[in-house]
């Protein structure tokens, strides 16, 4: 065991540091024309696509530079690196292993320069969790896919100009994750249908998407046929060791304790409650076996070993974070507690009233915690399928 | 940056692990747990010939020179199968002279303590049980040779198999006016008690100091007050959160595995989301406070000055998640879990003696708040 960096790794870090320091203002001094020379000097630098090779136009950054960096950026507050979110996130690595040259050719250098959004069609209404089970068919026929189905909660739907579909393309196959393609899919193609769905803040962020026979070329299916739910897997495994999210989640901590040092509980400091010190505590701690338990996981990445259903531990962290730690907030708040963000009285502009409805992207998106428990006890213990 | 362990470190656990496994499977631990001693003077002589009594020791004094993480694995090990034996006592007072004795008195000690021809342990807590400045009441009152010492000291472990303590008392007020001394247990004026706990693999004793003569030179020189043994403390707490980590695996393994085999309504019981998703949670919590104790290790060697937090983080979790696991671990098991046969009882009365040994999840989170800026 070793927490010290490399020479390199610390003079990777200092190169990162003096670049931030020169680049990018803090927050609350950033311009309107900021986001624009913030994503062409990133994107210069080589930090979109970080680890993505170099030969499809990435960085070529190892994994602990990418921590590092992740790091780095996350403790500064900086803005995300180019805003193509999904594409950056899983659509980018799925074609870096399974595309075709001329799909690399033609997609990779637009998600990196963040020409366009990309969504993704997963769900559909009576196929969530279960994921393998979908529905949503596509059907060979001479050199197009056609596609027929209905996909739902499709974030930035209505703005995506591609989307990476999921369709059953086999009834027949005897596992039935064996009968699932992957399929980019223009998302102005005749027979697509978009319907904005609104979230519980009212913001149409999601959508249903309808496909009526949608005809998608051949050259734009992904890997092979049948082999859809193999890229799923790898693609969604491409972000593993949350350190991003471990920066993130102390910046909330930081926010709480000083929320905790201006309220009183009963007339009293809360600093001086007991159980409110606790809770602060436990919360801290939480965060800091996240930190701990990503850095083993990714020891064990990068000494090549395979990390896996270890990732939902986290993932559980996480969600319990979101959820409690705004909750927390609103419960110190007392009365103002119930203040939507908007009114004149809220503390803070409202911004832990916010917190408190918007934790579902991390909790439910990405699966939910029961499916996280169950991946932890069936794959990791062993334990029968439900 | 390298979170992970050498591949001797991998080596050393699957020796520690065959050693006890063919030494110390529970039936054995149950056979020592019920003797007299507590402890088997048989295996600890062979301890000492594997060099485990002496892991931090120095090689000049007869030790193997290694470092905490090390001293980790063979902790975690002897967690797991329950094993008794005054290990982490001994270590621990290793630790305070070590960090706090002279040259001499480190010749004069540490040899005898990595050749297992003495058990040193630490008398720190007392009858009010508090893990701060204010608990330190035992009075050292100035004498002609040294200190007379005057007061009790409580949940000392293996009290009754030490040969040496390692003893806080207070000679002046405020944080400078505590000292650490050796006392042998010979001496005259002291008095041994032991006291049944609730888990018969760890012993806990009373030691009374009627008037002890402490000669100069059994007073540690460099113990700069407190200070010295509040980082004392952080090892003890670290090293009973270590032995957590391979009591809950060895707790959590033998659910796993009932789990598996247990039939109730035509399925494995396993099947059931109310026994699979607890066993899941518990494997989050093991994970979590193990990353945390590694670190808090790691730090107990290389950087010091974050190790407190990370010993509290790491002891809170550990006393919180090995408390529910002992419990759940009965339930999971049903009628059989209630039985003085079946081994899920050890475990559950382990995890009692872990939450109070050395501060439980309010005194450690407490310490966290403050460390934190509350
Ligand atoms: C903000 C947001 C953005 C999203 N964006 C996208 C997107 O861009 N593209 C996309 O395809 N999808 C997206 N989703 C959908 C998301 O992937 C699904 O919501 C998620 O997979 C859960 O499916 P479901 O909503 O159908 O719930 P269900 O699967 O019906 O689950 C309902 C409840 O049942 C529980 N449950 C289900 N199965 C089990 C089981 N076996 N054991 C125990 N409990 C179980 C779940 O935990 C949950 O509490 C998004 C969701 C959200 C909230």
């Amino acid at each position: 065991m070793d927490f010290d960096l490399t020479p390199e790794e610390e003079a990777f870090r200092s190169d990162v540091r003096t670049f931030l320091d020169e680049n990018l203002p803090p927050e609350g001094e950033r311009d309107a024309m900021f986001p624009l020379r913030w994503s062409t000097l990133v994107r210069e630098k080589g930090w979109v696509g970080f680890s993505w090779p170099k030969e499809v136009g990435g960085g070529g950054g190892t994994l602990m530079e990418q921590a590092i960096l992740k790091e780095e950026l996350a403790n500064r507050r900086a803005p995300a690196l180019g805003s193509c979110i999904m594409g950056l996130a899983w659509v980018g690595p799925a074609l870096i292993q399974y595309g075709t040259q001329e799909q690399k050719d033609r997609f990779i250098g637009d998600i990196l320069d963040s020409k366009y959004q990309w969504c993704t069609g997963y769900s559909e209404p009576d196929i969530g969790s279960d994921l393998a089970s979908l529905q949503c068919k596509g059907e060979r026929q001479g050199d197009d896919y056609v596609v027929n189905g209905q996909k739902i909660w499709t974030s930035l739907a209505q703005w995506a100009k591609w989307m990476i579909l999921l369709v059953r393309t086999d009834n027949a196959t005897e596992k039935k994750h064996d009968g699932i393609t992957c399929l980019l899919v223009e998302m102005d193609s005749p027979g697509i249908t978009v319907s904005p769905i609104a979230n519980m803040s009212k913001q149409p962020f999601f959508a249903e998407v309808f496909f009526d026979n949608v005809k998608v070329p051949v050259e734009n299916l992904l890997g092979k046929e049948g082999q859809g739910w193999q890229i799923t897997i790898g693609a969604l495994a491409n972000e593993r060791s949350g350190i991003s999210e471990i920066a993130g989640l102390l910046w909330e901590l930081d926010l709480l304790k000083k929320l905790v040092k201006e309220s009183r509980v009963g007339g009293k400091p809360a600093r001086e409650d007991t159980r409110i010190r606790r809770k602060v505590a436990e919360f801290e701690t939480r965060i800091a076996a996240m930190k701990y338990n990503g850095q083993r996981y990714l020891t064990k990445q990068i000494r090549g070993e395979p990390v896996g259903s270890e990732t939902s531990v986290n993932k559980l962290h996480t969600a319990h974070l979101e959820k409690y730690m705004s909750e927390f907030a609103l419960e110190l708040q007392g009365s103002y507690g119930c203040l939507a963000p908007g009114s004149k009285a809220a503390l803070e502009r409202g911004r832990w009233q916010k917190e408190a409805l918007g934790w579902c992207t991390a909790v439910i998106g990405g699966g939910t915690p029961n499916i996280q428990r169950n991946i932890i006890a069936e794959r990791i213990l062993g334990l029968p399928h439900d | 940056m390298n979170f992970g362990f050498t591949a001797e470190q991998d080596i050393f656990r699957s020796e520690v692990r065959k050693f006890l496994d063919n030494n110390a499977p529970l039936e054995e631990v149950r056979r020592i747990m019920e003797s007299d001693e507590g402890y088997s003077p048989k295996l600890w002589q062979e301890m000492a010939q594997m060099g485990w009594l002496g892991l931090l020791i120095p090689e000049e004094h007869g030790g193997v020179d290694l470092g905490w993480v090390d001293l980790t694995v063979l902790l975690e090990e002897c967690g797991r199968t329950l094993f008794p034996s005054p290990l982490l006592a001994s270590t621990v007072a290793a630790i305070a002279l070590m960090e706090n004795g002279s040259a001499a008195q480190q010749a004069r000690w540490l040899p005898s303590i990595a050749a297992g021809e003495a058990i040193f342990s630490v008398a720190l807590v007392e009858a009010n049980d508090r893990l701060s400045e204010q608990g330190v009441e035992l009075l050292g009152e100035k004498s002609q040779q040294g200190a007379e010492l005057r007061g009790e000291k409580l949940f000392v472990p293996d009290a009754t198999a030490a040969t040496h303590f390692v003893v806080s008392f207070r000679t002046g007020d405020g944080p400078e006016g505590v000292r650490l001394a050796v006392v042998e247990a010979g001496a005259s004026g002291l008095t041994i008690e032991d006291l049944p706990g609730l888990d018969t693999t760890k012993r806990i004793g009373r030691v009374r100091f009627d008037g002890v003569s402490v000669d100069a030179d059994c007073i540690l020189d460099g113990s700069p007050g407190w200070a010295a043994v509040a980082r004392l403390l952080d090892h003890a707490a670290a090293a009973v959160t270590a032995e957590a980590i391979g009591a809950s695996e060895g707790a959590h393994a033998l659910m796993v595995e009932y789990a598996k085999q247990r039939v109730q309504f035509g399925s494995l019981i396993g099947r059931f989301q109310g026994v699979k998703h607890p066993l899941a949670d518990m494997y989050v919590d093991i994970e979590s406070f193990k990353s945390l104790l590694y670190y808090a290790a790691w730090c107990l060697d290389k950087n010091p000055e974050e190790a407190p937090r990370h010993v509290s983080m790491a002891k809170a979790l550990a006393s919180d998640a090995f408390t529910r696991i002992g419990i759940d671990g009965i339930e999971l098991h049903g009628a059989l879990g209630y039985t003085w046969e079946y081994d899920a009882q050890l475990y559950l009365k382990r995890s009692k003696w872990v939450k109070a040994a050395f501060g439980g999840s309010d005194h450690h989170y407490e310490r966290v708040a403050a460390l934190g800026g509350l």
